[in-house]
This record gives C-alpha cells, structure tokens and sequence, in this order.
C-alpha cells in the first residue's frame, strides 16, 4: 500500500470526510436560508414601497388631474435612484416617465409581474418588479423598482457560498491528512514496537505520550499486559529450570545407582535391592510427572469440559474417611467439620487438591512441643466445608509450625519446598496444585494463620441457586454415618 | 494359576515392538498364551476370530485407534473385557476410553504387576461374574445382604468403608489386587495419593480379620499389592 493510499485509510481522515460532507451541507444550507429570506425581504420591501407610491400618486391624479400627476412624475423620475414610473395614454402612448422601453403587453396586464425594461438615462436592459394600475379615463400608470439590487446580493451569496465551501473542503482534507498522520505516525511507533516485542525483545515497550489521550491509554495497557506476559515468561523459565534439577536429581541418582550395582559384582539379593529401589525412583518419578500434567492441564482450563454438581460437604466427608487411619497412625487427629456447600466444579480435581492439603497438613502439621491452641486440640487437623456469602470454603486446618506469612506466596509455587520441610519425602507440587485446582474453578488457594499452624483454604465460587436442593440431600448424611 | 485351569489367551494390540515384545515375554513367563497384534485393523480381525480372554489395547495405533476398535468390537457384539492403555493419563481420557467400552485404563507407564492385576480381575469377570450373596474365604465370611461379616465363630465389626473394602478383596479373592485398584474401585478417586493412605486402611482391616487367628488370610504382595486366600489353597 502507498503511504497516501495508507494515510486515506486511516479511521482519523474517514472521520474527517464525514465531517466535511456534514460541515459543507451546513454551510450551504445556511446560506440558502439567508439568501431565500433576503429575496423575500427585499421584495416585501419592494412592494410595500411600490404600493405606498401608486396611492400617492393615484390620489394626486383624483385631485388635480392629468396635469397635477405629470408634475409629480417629472419631479420624481428625475430623482437619482428613482423608482421606475410610466404614464399611458388610453391609447398606449408613453405621457411621462423615466421608462424608455418595456417587454411588450407588460401595460395590459393589471397587477405585478416582473419585466426587464430600458431606463431613459441609461441603455443597458434591466430587470424589475412592476405594478400597473387602470386610473380613470383609460389612462394607465406602472410604478416599479429595480430588482439590481436583489440580483447583486443574490450574487454576494453565491460567492459567499462558493469560497466557504472551498474553504471548507481545503481545510478539512488538510486538518484530516494532518490528524490521520499525526494517529499514523503513532500507530507507526507502536507497530513498529510490537514487531520488535515479536522478534523476541519482551523487554520492548510501547511509546506513551503526555497527553492521557485514548492512544496513551491503550499504549498504556498494552504495556501493562506486555508486563504480565514478560512476568508469566520468565515464570515459566523458573519453572523449566525447575523442573529440569528437580527430575535430573532423581534421574541423576536413578543412573548413579544402576551403575554402581554394575560395577559391584554383589549377589543376586544386592542386584535385587538395587532393582527395587530403581524401580521405586521411577516410579517417584512419574509421580512427579503426573502432578506437573495435572497441573498443566488445570491451568490451561482443560478440564473445564468434565464438571458437575456436587456437595463439598461430600467431597471433605470423603477424604476425612480416606486419611483419617492415615492421620492417627502418625499421631495426629483428623475432624471434619460441614455445611452444604453447593459447587459446580470437577469432582475429582477438587477431591485431589483437598488430599494434598490433607496430606501437607499430616506431614508437616506436627505441633511442636508445649503447643496448646484455643479451644483445641494440638494434634488435631481440620477439615471444614462451609459457605461464605457467593462463596465456598474449604479448607484444611492445623496446629504445626504453620508457614510465615513472607513465605505464604511464595509456598504455593511449583517445586518450592520450604526449608523446613526438605528433609520430608514429597515432589514439592501439592499446593500448586491445589492453587492452579482453585484457579481452574475461579477461585484461589489462600494461606492463613491458625495461631499457630496453618490455614490452607480453596477458595470457590459458590453454584448459584444450589442451595435448596443441596440442603434436602444433606439432611440424610447423618443417618448414614449411624 | 492351577494346573487345571485352561490357559488364559491374552491379545495385546500395541504398536510400540519393544514395549510389545516386553508384554508378550512377561504373561508368557507367568502362564498365558499371549498373542500380538501391531495395528488396529490386524487387531481387530484377531480379537473378532480368536477367542480371547481379554484385550489389551494401546488408545494410539496405526490405521486404527484403539477407541474406534473397541467400539467396533462391542457394536458386533463381542463382549471380550478389553484394558485400554494409554498415555494420556487424565481423568477426562480415562472416562472417554471407559465410555467406547473400554472396561479398565491404565496410564503409562505401568509396573506389569499392575497390568498383571487388573487383567487377572478383568478375564474372571468373562468367566462368570461372581455375583453371590456370601463370600468365603476359608473360615472368613462375608454376606452382602446383611452386611455381617464372620471369622469362625466371630461376629466382626466393620466400619462401612471396611466393609467394602474387604468384598472388594474377597470378591476378587486369589487375585492380586493393586492399591490403585483399590482407591478406584473402593474409594472412587482416580489420583495417586503421595502418601501410604491405602496400606493403612488395609492393616486396620487386617487388624480386625486376622488379629489373633492362627491362619492369616490377608497377605501382601510385595511390589504388586494385596491378596486375600485361604493360605492352604
């Protein structure tokens, strides 16, 4: 495309052709308004002028006659910008007058009509308006006035309307191609930075003037989302450098093993118990990458596809019953605590999200010594299902050493396992995944103190106009516990 | 497998020769008659003429894909138990396979004594469904009616969840069944606990049925799962 070809595509300089058009027609349909009033001002004026002069006069001739009415036409015809006058005899003969010709038969007709005409002192042909009247005795008498005057400013008009429109069109087109280039020129810089930011530079960003105008503020966002995306990149860059140490150790040490049990000629039992314990690094291994898919799959919203209705209160029901052996085994007490909770959600993801604070809670909730929480038991974890306005909570509570609140956010990421929790087995994944579960839903996993211990909370929003129906089906869980 | 039980016939479609070979080689070496077959339609015309106890199905093959040739199998009629293995592994793949009338699926990578499992829970199921009121192991009895369970002379008490647990267990009685199976088929959670959540359901289980009787009847089979036999059998 030209670069003017480009410049009359822009949005700026179609604006400025609809304004055009639009100004034009107002220009123009202004200036036919005064011109029409004029014309009809000054033959108003005109007629009241001639209609004035014709009873003058008609009474002159009724009171001193045909000579009387000669007198005072000569006396008026000669007058600088006289009216037109004519005197008729009945047989048509010109008396007096300042008229030297006029368009045949204009005398026979009684009333107005408009004529061009020759005035005596002056031989070029003219236009007027003129009235005839019938006086006695067949004489006839015509009164007029030049109509010079209505053409010339008829004229003035036409000008006037020709150049306004001239100017109105070379302004227009002018200011647009100024407008649309000005826009060009910045759609330019900001083109031309969005190609760099897709070459690769994700530092690159977008001009942003000074005047707030709508193109700053788009820049504007436009930066901020180049931002999110720069901060999701390098994220994800975090994330692959973890992933790589975190399934090259394993990896690493599964190799380290299998060579050595090579190298050492041992007996059968020796090669046994190195197979095994390969087998159980593999198999930590694809545990691990299981997690990372399933956490993959909830953030891109893929598993959007599989959802329902359900009770949390069932979902926090049925992992108490599945850890609870779990958790008193190492000494600790599991609760459950609900209320209907209507969701509309993957079951199986929100039950596995919920396991993994469970499961967080059992490993590293272990009240340290001489702990005594407020109405509580030290070595009791708690599962509660409830409802809080649009919202529902589950959540998971216990009494260990709980997380700082600096290390809250940073916890939840992939890998990240908190100093204190490096010696205990685990892939460092279950409260990213539980974080990208809430995510998936809408929600969000959030971090709290239970003074002391921690508070893990999935976040969700609450299925509307679910309660009713979820309140009947909850009434029979108590008998079915007895 | 005893003596006189006829040999179990597997067919294993499976494109990938190695992991192929490696199938065929490991249920020879346990007892089975294993045939192979390396794309879907040679798969299909062998589970359609031979007679086979079940299929083991890879959900990606050539020419034909393992969903398609399950749902042909089963629109002909033919009601071979089929295991589906695939790699993709999540919770919406599993159901899809399960409804083209897949009857179990089983993630990549798998430990053979996983697969071994379930295809042993899977063929007796093709035998005759074992649908009795009352489950015997030995002296262990459990009625599916009532809800009682009996050792000897002892009335045990269950907890619910124990309860089903050990009909799964009986049900499937002589068989290895995996804790995958277990929270599949007891818990119905599909995820992989980090934990050993599962064995401690069992020895709470195994507390209340074997817990002072000379002949324990709940074993565990290392690196595969548990079994519940009369120990003589």
């Amino acid at each position: 495309m030209t670069a003017f070809g480009k410049l009359i595509r822009t949005t700026a300089f179609r604006l400025t052709l609809v304004y055009l058009f639009l100004f034009a027609l107002f220009a123009a349909s202004l200036l036919g308004y005064f011109a029409w009033n004029t014309r009809r001002l000054i033959t108003e004026q005109i007629t009241i002028t001639v209609n004035a002069e014709i009873g003058e006069i008609s009474d002159i001739y009724n009171r001193r006659g045909l000579r009387g009415l000669l007198n005072t036409m000569g006396n008026r015809a000669l007058r600088p910008g006289a009216n037109l006058y004519l005197v008729t005899a009945p047989n048509g003969q010109a008396l007096a007058g300042n008229i030297e010709s006029l368009a045949p038969g204009v005398m026979g007709i009684q009333g107005w009509t408009e004529t061009a005409y020759r005035r005596l002192d002056d031989n070029t042909d003219h236009r007027a308006l003129v009235r005839v009247t019938e006086l006695t005795n067949g004489f006839r008498l015509l009164v007029g006035r030049d109509l010079e005057e209505r053409r010339r400013l008829f004229g003035i008009v036409a000008k006037a309307a020709q150049w306004s429109i001239l100017v109105v069109v070379v302004l227009g087109i002018g200011g647009g191609i100024f407008v649309a280039r000005r826009v060009l020129h910045r759609i330019d810089a900001m083109t031309g930075t969005t190609r760099r930011i897709m070459a690769g530079d994700l530092s690159g960003r977008l001009p942003v003037g000074r005047s707030g105008d709508e193109l700053d503020r788009l820049a504007e966002n436009l930066n901020a989302m180049l931002e999110r995306i720069e901060a999701l990149m390098t994220g994800l860059k975090e994330v692959s450098d973890n992933i790589a140490h975190d399934l090259k150790t394993p990896l690493t040490r599964l190799r380290n093993r299998a060579e050595e049990a090579l190298a050492r000629s041992g007996s059968e039992a020796d090669y046994r118990a190195a197979l095994e314990r390969t087998i159980e690094e593999s198999d930590g291994l694809i545990r691990t990458f299981n997690a990372l898919l399933m956490i993959a799959r909830a953030e891109s919203g893929q598993a959007r596809g599989n959802m329902d209705d359900f009770d949390g209160a069932d979902v926090a029901n049925g992992i108490h019953e599945l850890y609870e052996p779990l958790a008193e085994d190492d000494g600790m007490t599991l609760q459950v605590k609900t209320a209907p909770t209507p969701i509309h959600g993957n079951r199986e993801l929100i039950s596995q999200a919920l396991a993994n604070l469970v499961e967080n809670a059992i490993k590293y909730g272990k009240p340290e010594a001489g702990v005594q929480p407020p109405g509580g038991q030290a070595s009791a974890i708690l599962i509660e299902a409830r409802r809080e306005g649009g919202q529902v909570l589950l959540s998971v509570t216990d009494h260990g050493p709980g997380i700082p609140e600096g290390d809250r956010k940073h916890a939840v990421e992939r890998f990240v396992r908190l100093e204190a929790s490096r010696t205990l087995p685990g892939s460092g994944l279950g409260l990213s995944l539980a974080s990208a579960v809430a995510t998936l839903h809408g929600g969000e996993l959030r971090l709290g103190d239970a003074h002391p211990g921690l508070v893990a909370t999935l976040v969700l929003p609450a299925r509307v106009g679910g309660s009713d129906r979820l309140a009947a089906q909850t009434q029979d869980v108590p008998q079915k516990a007895a | 497998m005893t003596a006189t039980a006829p040999q179990m016939r597997i067919l294993i479609i499976e494109d990938d020769r190695e992991s192929a070979d490696y199938l065929v080689k490991a249920f020879r070496e346990v007892g089975y008659i294993a045939d192979l077959a390396a794309d879907g339609e040679e798969g299909l015309s062998m589970a359609e003429t031979g007679e086979y106890d079940v299929l083991v199905v890879d959900r990606m093959l050539p020419k034909r894909d393992g969903l398609s040739l399950i749902g042909s199998l089963r629109d002909k009629g033919n009601r071979t138990p089929v295991l589906i293995l695939s790699a993709l592994g999540q919770v919406d793949d599993r159901i899809k396979g399960l409804r083209a009338g897949g009857d179990d699926y089983l993630p990549k990578p798998y430990s053979f004594a996983e697969l071994l499992a379930r295809v042993e829970v899977l063929s007796r199921r093709n035998v005759g469904p074992a649908e009795e009121t009352v489950y015997r192991v030995g002296d262990l009895e459990l009625d599916r009616l009532s809800h009682r369970v009996a050792r000897g002379k002892d009335e045990l008490t269950l907890q619910p969840r124990e309860f089903r647990l050990l009909e799964y267990l009986m049900k499937h009685a002589g068989q290895v069944v995996t804790r995958t199976m277990l929270l599949e088929n007891v818990w119905d959670y599909h995820f992989d606990p980090q934990t050993n959540v599962i064995d401690v359901h069992i020895s709470r289980l195994r507390s209340k049925i074997d817990k002072g009787f000379e002949r324990p009847l709940l074993h565990t089979i290392r690196g595969a799962g548990y079994m519940i036999r009369d120990g003589i059998r």
